[in-house]
């Protein structure tokens, strides 16, 4: 799948990573902070005040051209040519058979310009899939995640700690919108996006190399806010507590964005594209699937891959699983079987071989006060 | 790092005490530091005869679960209740409210890292 890397690769920032002492692993072929100290104060922080993570192993591919916008209605779930200049939307990449190859946000940057960002892991299969799909259209396909870092600022400070560095009037940036603006001085892109369940914000730097600059002018803005770096591990407990997909979990090649209960994303009303006849019928099928939430009524974490079982058959499996540092439990998400009612009954997870009972609640976990 | 010098060290990231024949058990700061955030601990259960080669509990931080051994053989004594409420004493703490079980030593006593040793160990993992 992904090609084999004997080094992970290095974003701009590491050696601004090594000096705050970070935690560094091997993600998705890029070597990226886990933590700096401890991941249950950074999420904290992002709940309370707000924290700076380092996205640059993330994707950005442009298209560019008059047919950008059929070009990406034909490739895509979504309906992206009605979609206005400045403003984002969160869409999939699926296969023909209706799979989910990949979730992206997508940038609608001028009449005849769009940017998606796509996982990491996806990057190589997204970029491939893009360029096939946009043969017989006017418009070019770029892969620029090399020439791009990306910094999100999240937190309800967020906005307290950007607005004295930017040109932009954060006030008129709606959620899911972006555009250019400078920050520290630096043009980059601006959006109020990100993955944390939080207020917040995406700076996507081209030349990378402008990201430790803007990184640093962050932190000083911060301080006074209690601005901390954040690393992958609170990233992750962060979108597990809002609800948030993360591709290899509960998002695979294996599952239409109906299995995941994201139907939603898919426009059968701008004509045809690709995967459409699979996914028509996969939105007039009984899911086999359903995803729902679980909290532990004990302390013990709930992970991947364990059986979730009722009146001892086994009935889904858990796709992420963690300590909610918001509930102060163990929540997961899991696929369960699609006929099952959940309203009833004890529920119990295969923690390695100890039955842990958990309480089926609405997703998400956590939703901010807005 | 911390690595008190009065303590005895395992190849396997605990550290030991042994006083009148009873062992105190916990795991060291290098552990702990490497694990993150330790959210839960599971006991061995009082009067369970431990050993050397199987483990006696689990330690999990946010992404991971790790095994517990026994550096002595012998009965388990008592056991760190307080950690089941706040297992995080484990990172703020790992040489004195972290503990995490006693044990009565029993047989051959086993070989021990000194902390000069344990020290040696851990800068040769990273």
């Amino acid at each position: 799948m992904s090609e084999p890397t004997s080094t992970p690769r290095l974003t701009a920032l590491h050696k601004t990573h090594e000096e705050a002492g970070a935690t560094l692993v091997d993600f998705a072929g890029w070597l990226m902070p886990l933590r700096y100290g401890s991941e249950t104060a950074e999420h904290t922080a992002v709940r309370e005040a707000a924290g700076l993570f380092d996205l640059s192993h993330m994707g950005e591919i442009r298209l560019t051209g008059p047919q950008a916008d059929q070009a990406l209605d034909n490739a895509l779930a979504g309906h992206l040519s009605k979609l206005k200049v400045g403003r984002a939307r969160y869409t999939m990449l699926t296969s023909e058979d209706g799979g989910v190859l990949d979730d992206l946000i997508v940038y609608r940057l001028g009449e005849e310009e769009y940017m998606l960002v796509a996982n990491a892991v996806n990057v190589p299969v997204v970029a491939s899939a893009l360029a096939e799909r946009a043969v017989g259209f006017d418009v070019e396909v770029v892969d620029e995640s090399s020439v791009y870092s990306l910094i999100a600022l999240q937190g309800p400070k967020a906005v307290e700690i950007l607005a004295p560095l930017t040109d932009a009037n954060l006030a008129e940036i709606r959620y899911f919108a972006g555009y250019s603006h400078s920050v520290a001085g630096v043009p980059v892109l601006l959006a109020r996006t990100g993955y944390t369940g939080e207020d917040g914000f995406e700076i996507f730097i081209k030349p990378s190399d402008k990201a430790p600059e803007i990184w640093a002018a962050l932190m000083e803005a911060g301080a006074e806010h209690g601005l901390v770096p954040a690393g992958l591990s609170a990233r992750d407990t962060l979108r597990l507590e809002a609800g948030m997909p993360l591709y290899g979990q509960e998002l695979t090649a294996e599952l239409t964005p109906f299995d995941a209960g994201l139907g939603r994303v898919v426009k059968f009303e701008k004509g045809d594209f690709v995967g459409r006849a699979a996914l028509e019928e996969a939105s007039r099928t009984a899911r086999a699937r359903r995803l729902v939430g679980f909290v532990a009524r004990g302390r013990r974490p709930l992970r991947k891959g364990q059986d979730v079982l009722r009146d001892g058959a086994v009935v889904g499996t858990i796709t992420s699983g963690a300590p909610s540092p918001t509930l102060g439990r163990p929540i997961a998400m899991a696929y369960v079987d699609g006929d099952l009612d959940t309203t009833t009954g004890t529920f119990t997870v295969d923690v390695r071989g100890r039955g842990e009972e958990v309480d089926v609640v609405e997703l998400p976990f956590y939703q901010r006060k807005s | 790092m911390s690595v008190p010098t009065e303590l005895g060290y395992t190849a396997k990231h605990e550290w030991v005490v042994i006083k009148d024949g009873v062992a105190t058990v916990g795991i060291t700061a290098y552990a702990a530091e490497s694990l993150g955030d330790i959210v839960f601990v599971e006991h061995p259960t009082v009067g369970e005869e431990a050993n050397t080669e199987d483990p006696v509990g689990e330690v999990e931080s946010t992404k991971s679960v790790s095994e517990i051994f026994s550096p002595v053989n012998g009965e388990i004594v008592e056991v760190n209740e307080a950690l089941e409420d706040a297992p995080e004493t484990i990172n703020s703490d790992p040489y004195e409210g972290g503990w995490l079980f006693k044990a009565r030593v029993s047989g051959e006593s086993t070989d021990l890292l000194s902390a000069a040793e344990y020290t040696k160990l851990i800068e040769g993992e990273n």
